[in-house]
Formats: structure tokens, sequence, C-alpha cells
């Protein structure tokens, strides 16, 4: 896919964001929002996947580790066709199939449950050693938060991937700098982290622009290219981007705009959408 | 009559993986560094490249297990039951639990019968948090033949199941050839009338015993065998709380949360009936030989019998 029709796709994943957090009147938005790009190239370009056949065998497999940016997954699905778009607004209501975090029981294209933060690498491990045991082609990804590397099990799944030389295993983490409490290097730094992946026998692409396509793809590409050792990707992200007031700022971690906030952002957003078009 | 042959139900477990793994490729073993103890050692030595040592990371294996699950595997997670059920105990309510995937936890030296390591290696409460996770069977065999039956179900069996083994080597009671397993329900051992002795895993042949012994006292106690403690067989422990109307369970297990709970639970809303949980008293347990260990808790014959009998004045 065209770069400018991945913006186009990110910005429409992004509205999609906005619109299920705003009407749930609770979610995470922020880390939603730097994921954004990442979601769409994920759903756009990279992964061997089929909306109209959400559990083929041989598709790749997606684990969102970070589970909490559920509404960022949900709109890139949403947008890729796995379900409605206007279903996007049951957000956490009751009754609705678009739980707080990812259920894999009732979301098309959901490949685990996740939420409880740690787990979801240690999953996708468990996916691409499936892969290798029975000799087949499909690829695992994990997306980490850069706060929830902070978790132990994270490195008992490093480990055990490097040892295993898992080249069939992405691990991304979107380093967008903050977790709840603030600054994750004033908090419980987990810096260096490309350094401690090496470690782990990972081959490490860092410092990655999460919202330039270009390197994106690049970066997928040099993983896939990569033999005997699984990669780790570490993705330098603006958190809450596309939405100037949460930009960097810890406090949309997990905030849903009231309805004044909404209408700001969706205006931003409905013209980052017509500057896009007009490219 | 003659001694009976004594297996560890670990054993039981190691062997049971090689037989199933025979004949279904799909069939997977995970371990932490203890194959040789928990015995999936055994699995190893037949299918090297179906056995998976995660190292001493149990959180990493229970989690890995999961993502082998969602891809049409069968993992067989084998780990002590402190640490499987103990250390884990997240990992299995929320990436198997919760998405209900079809994994197996094969949790081994479970309760003081392991022995000399002492408490921090004796699980007495596995069952009770097994117990509370959506969907989770739970099953704590009696002896080796019910136990490799209990692995033959759980692999058949489509979702999330916790099998209980021992490190201590227990009579086997069952008769091979006529033995029959289902998930969930009660086996009757003795019939009796005075009261009915509920027991799960290697209390079983300690209450046979017992049972025999107040026989002999004039006390007439039926015997009944729980392997599944989730879901529990409701109707026949209510049918003998009825037939008898009281109840004493035994377990190697806190008297929290375990069989007696369990029964409890089930009785108190069905058939109120007096109840006595033998079991470990809210205590941790220490260093010993396993047999001494299982005396001075009061799970052997005697300490089952003495209960019952200050039970009944």
């Amino acid at each position: 896919m065209k770069t400018l029709e991945l913006q186009k796709q990110a910005n429409e994943v992004r509205k999609g964001i906005i619109r299920s957090v705003h009407s749930a009147k609770a979610g995470h938005p922020g880390g939603s929002l730097s994921a954004a790009d990442i979601f769409t190239f994920l759903y756009f370009e990279e992964l061997n996947i089929d909306p109209k056949n959400p559990d083929k065998p041989d598709r790749d497999r997606f684990v969102l580790s970070k589970g909490h940016t559920a509404p960022g997954l949900y709109s890139a699905l949403a947008n890729r066709g796995f379900f409605p778009v206007s279903d996007l607004t049951t957000l956490r209501q009751i009754g609705s199939y678009l739980q707080g975090h990812p259920d894999m029981k009732h979301i098309p294209g959901v490949d685990m449950s996740s939420g409880s933060l740690g787990q979801g690498i240690s999953v996708a491990v468990g996916m691409a050693l499936s892969a290798k045991i029975s000799n087949e082609n499909y690829r695992a990804y994990a997306l980490l938060g850069d706060g929830e590397i902070e978790e132990g099990q994270v490195w008992e799944a490093a480990m055990f991937a490097g040892h295993r030389k898992l080249d069939n295993l992405v691990v991304m983490v979107d380093n967008n700098g903050l977790q709840i409490d603030g600054n994750i290097k004033d908090i419980c730094s987990p810096y260096p982290i490309g350094d401690k992946f090496k470690a782990f026998n990972f081959h490490v692409i860092e410092d990655v622009d999460a919202h330039d396509f270009d390197a994106i793809r690049a970066a997928f590409n040099e993983a896939r290219n990569t033999k005997g050792m699984p990669t780790a990707i570490i993705f330098k992200s603006v958190k809450g981007k596309g939405v100037s007031f949460m930009e960097n700022n810890a406090e949309w971690h997990g905030t849903a705009p009231n309805d004044e906030q909404f209408a700001i952002a969706m205006e931003e957003l409905e013209k980052a959408g017509e500057d896009l078009c007009q490219n | 009559m003659s001694e009976l042959k004594k297996i560890a139900t670990r054993e039981s477990y190691g062997n049971a993986l090689v037989e199933l793994g025979a004949s279904h490729e799909d069939l997977i073993v995970l371990d932490a560094d203890v194959a040789t103890a928990t015995k999936t050692s055994i699995f190893q030595k037949a299918y090297p490249e179906r056995h998976i040592d995660c190292g001493i990371a149990e959180a990493n294996m229970i989690c890995i297990a999961a993502g082998l699950a969602t891809t049409g595997k069968v993992p067989f997670a084998s780990a002590f039951a402190m640490f499987a059920a103990g250390r884990a105990f997240e990992q299995i309510r929320n990436s198997i639990g919760y998405p209900k995937l079809n994994v197996k936890i094969g949790a081994t030296h479970a309760g003081i019968s392991v022995g000399e390591d002492g408490a921090t290696h004796q699980c007495n409460e596995d069952i009770a948090l097994m117990r509370t996770i959506p969907g989770m069977v739970v099953i704590n065999p009696c002896d080796d033949v019910e136990a490799r039956a209990a692995v033959k179900a759980a692999y058949e069996y489509v979702g999330p199941v916790y099998l209980r083994f021992g490190r201590l080597a227990t009579p086997v009671i069952n008769d091979e050839n006529s033995y029959e397993f289902e998930i969930g329900k009660g086996v009757v051992l003795k019939d009796g009338t005075d009261l009915t002795i509920v027991a799960t895993g290697l209390c079983v042949y300690e209450s046979l015993q017992a049972a025999k012994v107040l026989e002999a006292e004039g006390i007439n106690a039926a015997v009944i065998n729980i392997h599944t403690i989730k879901p529990l067989d409701n109707e026949l422990i209510i049918e003998y709380a009825k037939k008898t109307k009281k109840i004493v369970t035994v377990e190697e297990h806190s008297v929290i949360g375990g069989l007696g709970s369990a029964v409890c639970d089930c009785l108190s809303e069905n058939m109120p009936a007096q109840v006595l949980k033998i079991g470990i008293n809210d205590v941790y347990g220490e260093s010993g030989p396993a047999v001494k260990l299982l005396e001075k808790y009061g799970l052997t014959c005697n300490g089952i019998c003495d209960s019952i009998r200050t039970f009944l004045k």
C-alpha cells in the first residue's frame, strides 16, 4: 500500500480510537494513538491475514501484549473489515463483544486475549514456537508498551526466544516514554531497551519513527530478512499522537475525552484527513 | 492380603504422556527445569522434539503453553504444584482460563508428601487456587491407574485442566483392566450407613484402610473417591449426605478451599449435613520423610480413625 494510503487509513484508525473511547467514557487513548500507525501498517500491509477468514490456519499471529490499547487494535481491525466500524462505539458497554481489553473468544481477528502486562510476549513466543515445531510458515508479532517491559516475565520470554532462535518472532516496543505515573525514566527506567534485547540474543532495530511509514516498512522488512534470531523493533513514538492536547501527556494514558475535548479532537483529525486528501 | 504395588502418580504422568504421544502428534510437553522430577523426562526421551524445557520460568512457560494452544497444539505444562498453581496463578487465570484455551497443567509434588524439601515446596493451596478459575477442571487422582486414565481423559477433553500428582510412591488400588475414569464422576469404593468418607488423592487409600478399622469397631463408613474436585459430583455427595447424614472429607491439602470446602459448598446449599474436614489445618508443612509427615498431620489411617472417632462422639 502507498504511504499516503496508509496515512489516510491511520487517520481513520485514530478517529475510531477517539470515537470509541469517548463513547465508552473510559479507555486508553494515549497508547492507542502512539501505536496507531503501527496497527495500521500491521493490518494493512505486514500481516498475512484475511478479514473474511479471520481464523485461517496459516495466518500471521498478532498479540497485543499492551492490551489496554485495545481501542487502537479494534479500530484497525474494524477499518480493515473484520467487523463493522459502527460497532466501535459499543466499546466497554455491557453486552458488547468489544471488551475493555482484547477478548479472543468474541472478537474476529483477535488472536489472543490480553491485558495483564508481560504475558502477551510469552504467548507470541508460544505461537512462533508452534510454527517451528510443525514446520509452518506463519510469523508471530507482539506489541509491548515501554512501561510494560518493567514486568519480569518479558525477559523470561526474551531469554527463551533468543535461546530458541525464533526468527519468526517480532517483538515491538512502543517507546512513547510515558506510563501511568509519569516518565518511564523516572518511575523505573527500562533503558537502555535495545541493549537489553541484544543481550537476550535478539536482532534489534532501534529508534524507528513510529509515525513514519517508510521507516516502519524498512524495519519490518529487516525483521523478515533476519534469520537465526528473533527481532525486536524499538519504536520511538509520541503518546497521544494526532490529537494536539493528548500528545506527550501521561494524563491521557487512561482518560476519555469529554464532549468538548471530543469535538476538538475530531476536528483536528478531520482536518488532518482533508490535508492528506490534498496531497 | 498381599502387599500392594506402589507407584508415584508423577511417574504415571510421565508414562501416560509417552503412551499418548505415540498416537498424537499435537501433544507437546513443557517443563520448567524439573523434568527428571515431574517425570516428563520419560516423554523427553521418547519424543525430544516435542519436549520443551523452558528453564526456571514458570510464568513464561504457562503463557507459551497458551500460545501453543491457540495454534492447535495440546500442551501439557509441567512444574511443581507450588510454582505452577502458585507462582503462575495469574498467568493461568488470564492467559489460559479467560480465553478457555486447551492447556493441561501437570502439577507434581503437591501436598506435604513432598517430604524433606519442606514448607516452601509443599503446596497445600493449589486446589483452592485452581477451583476459583471459571471453567477450570481440577483432577487429583488417587493412584497410578487413575492417574494414567486422568491424563488420557484430560487430553480428550477440550479446555483447561489442572492435574495434581504426588512425589511419594503410593499403593495402586484400582484394577487396570476394569477401571473406568470419567471426569466429574465420583467413585463409591465402599458402601456404608453411619458416615461417608469423601477422599481424594493419596488419602483415598488411607481412608479405605480407616474404614476397615472402624468397621471392626462397629462403625460402618462409606468411602467415596473424588478424583475430580471441579466439576464436583454433587449428585453423589448429596445422595450420600442423605443416606449417612455425616460426611468426613480427607485431603492432602488445606482445609480452606479444597475438597472439604467444595463438599461444604455443595451440601450447605442442597442437603445441610455435619461435615468434618480432615486436611492441612491452615498451617505450613515442614521437612521430614513423607510418610512420617502424613502421620504427623493426621492423614494416614490412624489419624483419620482418631479424627472420626472424636467426630462421632
